[in-house]
């Protein structure tokens, strides 16, 4: 993965002693809280319900073990002993005190880490496929690009102060495993039709209030223009995106009223001026950041044979099996498979892990999976380049950390916001609904015939739990200070990117486990052969759910 | 006098900011809103001081810049200081329109903004007028190092590193 060479490490270091000085002088009572908030914000500081929150990037998801380490070092000495992974890649501290913030950025400096513009109206964290440089269906490995995009994009002198939050991601692969059209920004690796690499760049993508797929706006941008291109699209959102109201100053909101051509040729007339400019990336630039994204150094392996030794382990251990079956993944390098190491146990809030487990998952990457990991957007951790052999003892010392429930891509691996439990922002608590459902859908043979099935949780309109592209999304609602879910069918993350429907008026807590059950059940009885939930709901429509669920009660 | 923060040192501002309803032009070097530069321009041409106009962020300035370019001084205003379009405009007019006269931050922006507006291409910050700048001054040299191009650095780190 990237590693700092010592222009990296100044710019984080002189990072944290600005922020350490800002921090003093808020202390001080020498800036004024509501100069103090972006400031904090752009260093991904909350203040939540509870206490402040600590957002820490995660460079499109990329970690080593001895940055895990350290992880579960701050967790333990700053906090409470423990983390949450986020949908953006990023880990959140959920109790950190404001005054000893500066000391723990500057413990996260010494293993190459920051928490630098994780929050505020400011470009956030480059996001991609957890299964990047591995994928069997890649075109080309994103995380060069993301690197080139989150130097451009750190502290970034024109860019720091936008109308609001901004975006990126970036996808390598024929499947999505972004959400790329879902972003401010999405970019779509892509080759021409002479063997090129470049871009096909769409805009304004986002969910929140007003969710809407991406538009493309240039099917092929030559890579050397990446930069170049990204300016010119921030800078005439800068100048020209809505500042009046925050829930109509997001890019999309732009790009809508503009029309997506408007805007398009904006940005073309934007770029004439910077293209072929010193932003213009250069091939010894493309080797450098390539360089530090090699192959590790495979075994050759028997494909064949290993499949069926695997086969063999796997028939005589049914819960490895079942394991093997839902958190593993072929990679592109025979005799090697991805591990999802899920943070989706019944009871625990989603994506949450202790300091204990984070040691696990460090040991883990050393012995199996050369020394690094990958967070997702779905909210649990990825282990690459595992040896097929190897793949019962890991499942063995996973189950024993509680890292190996074998529930990936099912109904219980939702992704799931921090809601009204931590958030000052919600509406409703996610995390106890959350729990509810897994308790009421633990029986694992009827989970797995229900197949792939992305549930997501938002504990308010603002979306942090995908809840419009969940194939079920549950927001959260408050009504005359109740908790209520309104749940949507359908929306779905993939190339073929759709939103949810409002399925009908909303449910009470003690209301929504049976709802859900009532559209499995419609579904189990509608579905032909192996289709997936979503593709029953896309064949057969929205009533037989509705009737199902507001049928009343005989 | 009163006092300016200007290439990176605490100096005496001599510039008059006339007043939005004044009726005439006040003697020495005065800085007026983009509108009153229209409606003075008759008396404007027999000024004996020097001439600087204020725009807003949100100036389409493409429409207006050509005339302004030959000016010593343009202002540009922080309605407050979360609003960043400031920073493209200066960006815009050192590097598209090679203005090379002073760009002054007036309004709302904040200490902790010095860096990056001086990245843009700002050279000048107007503060409120109890505020201790050469403390506030620190804020300039909060980097050493950057990634970008901008204003102030003409080739980005990876074609120096």
């Amino acid at each position: 993965m990237y590693r700092y060479d010592n222009y990296d490490h100044k710019i984080v270091n002189e990072r944290v002693e600005q922020f350490r000085d800002q921090t003093q002088r808020y202390l001080a009572g020498e800036i004024a809280d509501e100069e103090f908030l972006p400031l904090r914000l752009q260093n991904g500081l909350y203040v939540q319900r509870l206490a402040p929150m600590l957002r820490i990037a995660v460079p499109y998801g990329m970690l080593s073990s001895a940055q895990v380490r350290k992880l579960a070092h701050i967790s333990r000495v700053y906090d409470k002993g423990y983390v949450h992974f986020t949908t953006r890649q990023n880990i959140q501290l959920n109790w950190p005190a404001l005054e000893e913030v500066p000391d723990i950025l500057a413990e996260l400096a010494e293993v190459e880490m920051h928490a630098i513009q994780t929050s505020g109206n400011c470009i956030r964290n480059t996001t991609t496929d957890q299964f990047a440089g591995v994928a069997k269906d890649e075109i080309e490995d994103p995380r060069p690009w993301c690197e080139l995009i989150r130097q451009w994009s750190t502290l970034h002198p024109e860019f720091a102060f936008l109308p609001r939050k901004f975006k990126i991601a970036v996808c390598g692969s024929n499947e999505d495993r972004a959400a790329f059209l879902l972003h401010d920004i999405g970019l779509q690796l892509v080759k021409n039709d002479d063997g090129e690499l470049g871009f096909e760049v769409f805009v304004g993508g986002g969910l929140g209030r007003t969710p809407i797929i991406g538009s493309s706006i240039r099917k092929f941008l030559p890579k050397q223009h990446l930069l170049s291109y990204l300016d010119a699209i921030l800078r005439v959102y800068n100048r020209f995106g809505n500042r009046d109201n925050k829930y109509k100053a997001r890019i999309k909101i732009l790009v809508k009223a503009w029309t997506p051509e408007v805007f398009a040729q904006r940005v073309e007339e934007e770029w004439e001026h910077i293209k072929d400019g010193p932003s213009t990336l250069t091939d010894s630039e493309f080797a450098r950041v390539k360089s530090f994204f090699p192959l590790p150094e495979y075994k050759v392996i028997d494909g064949a044979d290993s499949a069926k030794k695997l086969a063999a382990t796997a028939d005589s251990n049914i819960a490895f099996s079942r394991w093997l079956d839902r958190n593993t993944e072929l990679q592109k390098q025979s005799g090697y498979r991805s591990v999802t190491l899920s943070l989706k146990p019944a009871g625990v809030a989603p994506g949450d892990v202790t300091d204990k487990q984070l040691e696990t998952i460090a040991d883990l990457a050393d012995r199996y999976s050369f020394g690094e990991l990958r967070a997702t957007h779905n909210q649990n951790v990825v282990l690459t380049d595992v040896i097929e052999s190897d793949l019962f003892e890991l499942w063995q010392q996973a189950k024993e950390s509680g890292l190996a429930t074998p529930n990936i891509g099912t109904i219980n691996d939702m992704i799931c916001c921090p809601g009204g439990d931590y958030c000052s922002l919600a509406n409703a608590k996610s995390i106890p609904v959350a729990e509810a459902i897994q308790r009421k859908f633990s029986d694992l043979d009827y989970v797995y015939d229900l197949g792939d099935l992305e549930l997501n949780i938002s504990g308010c309109m603002n979306a942090c739990g995908h809840h419009h592209i969940g194939h079920i999304g549950i927001l959260g609602v408050d009504k005359k200070g109740k908790e209520w879910y309104q749940i949507q069918l359908g929306g779905s993350a993939n190339k073929n990117a759709s939103l949810g429907k409002v399925l009908g008026p909303s449910l009470s807590r003690d209301q929504i486990t049976d709802g859900i059950e009532k559209l499995l059940d419609v579904y189990v009885e509608n579905r032909i052969a192996d289709e997936s939930f979503l593709n029953t709901y896309q064949r057969i429509g929205i009533e037989k759910f509705k009737e199902r669920v507001y049928a009343p009660a005989t | 006098m009163p006092q300016l923060l200007k290439d990176k040192r605490v100096i005496d501002d001599a510039w008059t900011l006339v007043d939005t309803d004044s009726q005439s032009l006040p003697d020495g070097d005065i800085l007026l809103t983009y509108s009153q530069w229209q409606t003075f321009s008759e008396q404007l041409e027999s000024h004996s001081g020097q001439i600087g106009v204020v725009i807003e962020g949100n100036a389409e300035i493409e429409d207006i810049i050509e005339p302004l370019l030959k000016l010593p001084l343009i202002a540009i205003n922080f309605p407050k200081f979360a609003d960043g379009r400031g920073f493209s405009l200066a960006t815009l007019l050192r590097e598209r329109y090679n203005f090379n006269g002073e760009i002054r931050a007036v309004g709302g922006f904040i200490r902790d903004q010095l860096y990056l507006l001086c990245r843009c291409g700002f050279n000048a910050f107007k503060f409120p007028e109890d505020t201790d700048l050469s403390e506030a001054a620190k804020s300039l040299e909060d980097f050493s190092e950057t990634y970008q191009v901008s204003a102030d650095q003409e080739k980005p780190l990876f074609r120096r590193r």
